[in-house]
């Protein structure tokens, strides 16, 4: 404060009442409180992920297929390379089948059925689909192709299941980001000459790919760590295999198989699969975050 | 269609730009009949003439709420028309309706006839998209497309419209030029358009809009989210670009119709009600409505 004093009624009609100060403060240590409890399971998942899944990491680790060999004292039990090829083929065809029907869906949502009848009911099933729980995909899947057709476990049904479960996260989140676009870019587009589709194609697509991209990504990340939906399509086996239509070890699955096994060497490569798993998923949001900002700035 | 005679006749419009790929090729296009056969006309004709517009009981509709209501109006060609008129008065979608984006917004619809020339722009033969490439436009916010380069922005036009064989940088120069904005950017056609200023992405569009050599161009408020300068510049390059095309330009800004414009319209509630020379309108308007406009009183 300089020497002139600020005469004490002006201070006071600008002052705030001591019950209020109070209360902004309660207020804001309850927020501070929640944020901290909301990231403790987060660090204590990922303390115990490091501590009990590191141990477990070599180079065989991830270069060796699990032996099956696991009741007579653990020795030589193998690792987890077919379970890592094998999620990395399965979500890789789940993808391929999910993200052009997906960004396809998304686009005739905002840039032809707009606010039609059927557009609506579309979203309104997609919205239903978000909501139905891993499991059932993998059921239907089931059902369909595997008792349906008296037919066996295989890596492809496997991945059909996952894109059912992607299909409805990549709509929505593509969708979100086609109503982002600025309409002006259409029609200035439009305004050149240009035929509906090739605005699509050319103007609003590659606009819209770098916030495309976190949505896809968001569903991969979403489908890598699904083990209800394989259980029974993909099923899980020992062997590194390429055939998707064979049946297809993965790293969901192998978890699951691994947890409950009693030998504890088993259930530590159980957490080493986990932190596998993580590191995956994470890595795919850091390539992604990459591609977003480059595409930005061209 | 009719042919009333009293609309210039230009010889360089091209018939075959205007109608669907299917009947293009065809001898004589049936929705061209009474034309006369068009002269050599490339597209790169150094001397390009501008068409004339006319519009015939254009009513234009949101829904059920009727925005223009009957315009009967004529844009000269090698002209600057400009549409004056308080906010809400219609003037922005009659405008919209002669390139026909009016029909790109959800529900909305027009009626009556828009002329190029004298090709009925809603005539059932006419393809929307050539329309679009005859008669193009620039909106009110400058809007590059934003994943383009400077060069990809000029030259997006013609790629799109698959016309981006041939000299593409010869046509992308021109433009650029065309547009004043070719010494300020030509060491720079790699960079994105978006970093350019306000009043060189304006341009920018101009020049966009310029590279798929239109007759008419529409102008919806240029001007508007520019400062003086960059308004100035944009005013100069509209009395050059009327050599070769037609213009229309909405504008807010009485005294830039008074600048630009050899003729101007005075639109209200969706009618349009008077339009004469910029000179006549400003100074001894013949509707007092007019004139309380011009002058200030309300609006």
């Amino acid at each position: 404060m300089s020497a002139r004093e600020t005469p004490p009624d002006l201070l006071a009609r600008f002052d705030v009442s001591p019950a209020r100060r109070r209360k902004d403060k309660i207020a804001r240590g309850g927020i501070l409180a929640a944020t901290i409890l909301a990231l403790i399971p987060l660090v204590l998942i990922v303390y115990y992920l490091l501590r009990k899944g590191l141990s477990s990491w070599s180079p065989s680790f991830f270069t060796t297929d699990p032996t099956g060999n696991t009741f007579f004292g653990g020795s030589n039990i193998g690792g987890i390379k077919s379970a890592i090829l094998g999620t990395i083929e399965i979500v890789a065809l789940a993808s391929a089948i999910a993200v052009p029907i997906g960004v396809g869906v998304a686009v005739w949502l905002v840039e032809y059925g707009r606010a039609s009848w059927f557009a609506n009911i579309v979203r309104f099933f997609v919205d239903v689909l978000t909501g139905v729980p891993s499991i059932i995909f993998g059921l239907f899947i089931y059902i369909v192709l595997i008792v349906g057709t008296g037919s066996s476990y295989a890596g492809y049904k496997g991945s059909l299941a996952l894109s059912l479960l992607m299909l409805p996260v990549v709509i929505r989140s593509a969708e979100v980001v086609l109503l982002l676009i600025p309409g002006a870019l259409r029609e200035s587009a439009l305004a050149l000459g240009a035929p509906r589709w090739r605005v699509i194609l050319s103007i609003v697509l590659p606009t819209a790919l770098p916030g495309m991209l976190t949505g896809v990504l968001l569903a991969v990340a979403r489908a890598a760590g699904e083990t209800a939906p394989l259980l029974f399509t993909a099923a899980s086996t020992h062997a590194t295999n390429f055939n998707l239509g064979q049946f297809m070890n993965s790293l969901p699955v192998q978890i699951y198989d691994d947890v409950t096994s009693p030998t504890t060497a088993v259930v530590n490569r159980a957490w080493g699969a986990a932190l596998t798993l993580v590191v995956m998923i994470l890595l795919l949001n850091l390539i992604a975050r990459l591609i977003a900002r480059r595409s930005r700035l061209a | 269609m009719t042919s009333d005679g009293s609309s210039p006749r230009t010889a360089e419009m091209e018939p075959d730009d205007l109608l669907e790929p299917g009947q293009a090729r065809s001898p004589v296009p049936k929705a061209t009949q009474h034309r006369p056969a068009p002269l050599a006309a490339g597209s790169t004709a150094p001397a390009k003439q501008g068409l004339s517009v006319r519009l015939e009981g254009l009513r234009a509709f949101y829904g059920e709420s009727e925005q223009v209501k009957g315009v009967d109006l004529d844009f000269r060609a090698n002209e600057v028309t400009a549409i004056i008129g308080p906010s809400g008065c219609g003037k922005s979608t009659m405008v919209r309706c002669i390139n026909r984006m009016h029909e790109e917004i959800p529900g909305a619809r027009a009626e009556g006839r828009v002329l190029l020339d004298e090709l009925d722009v809603y005539d059932s033969a006419v393809d929307v998209v050539a329309v679009r490439r005859a008669i193009g436009m620039v909106f009110q916010k400058p809007n590059p497309f934003p994943t383009m380069s400077i060069f990809d922005n000029v030259a997006a036009g013609l790629r799109l419209s698959s016309r981006g064989r041939g000299d593409l940088h010869g046509k992308v120069e021109a433009a650029l030029r065309d547009a004043g904005l070719w010494e300020e950017v030509a060491e720079r056609l790699s960079e994105p358009g978006a970093g350019l200023s306000g009043g060189q992405q304006q341009r920018l569009c101009i020049a966009r809009s310029l590279a798929v050599d239109p007759e008419v161009i529409l102008m919806d408020e240029p001007c508007s989210a520019l400062d003086p300068i960059a308004t100035l510049k944009i005013e100069e390059l509209i009395a050059e670009l009327k050599q070769r095309v037609t213009i229309v330009i909405v504008t807010h800004n009485m005294q830039q119709a008074a600048r630009v414009a050899d003729r101007t319209a005075f639109m209200l509630s969706g009618k349009l009600v008077e339009v004469g020379p910029t000179q006549e309108i400003f100074t001894t308007p013949s509707d007092p409505r007019t004139e309380e406009y011009v002058t200030g009183k309300f609006g």
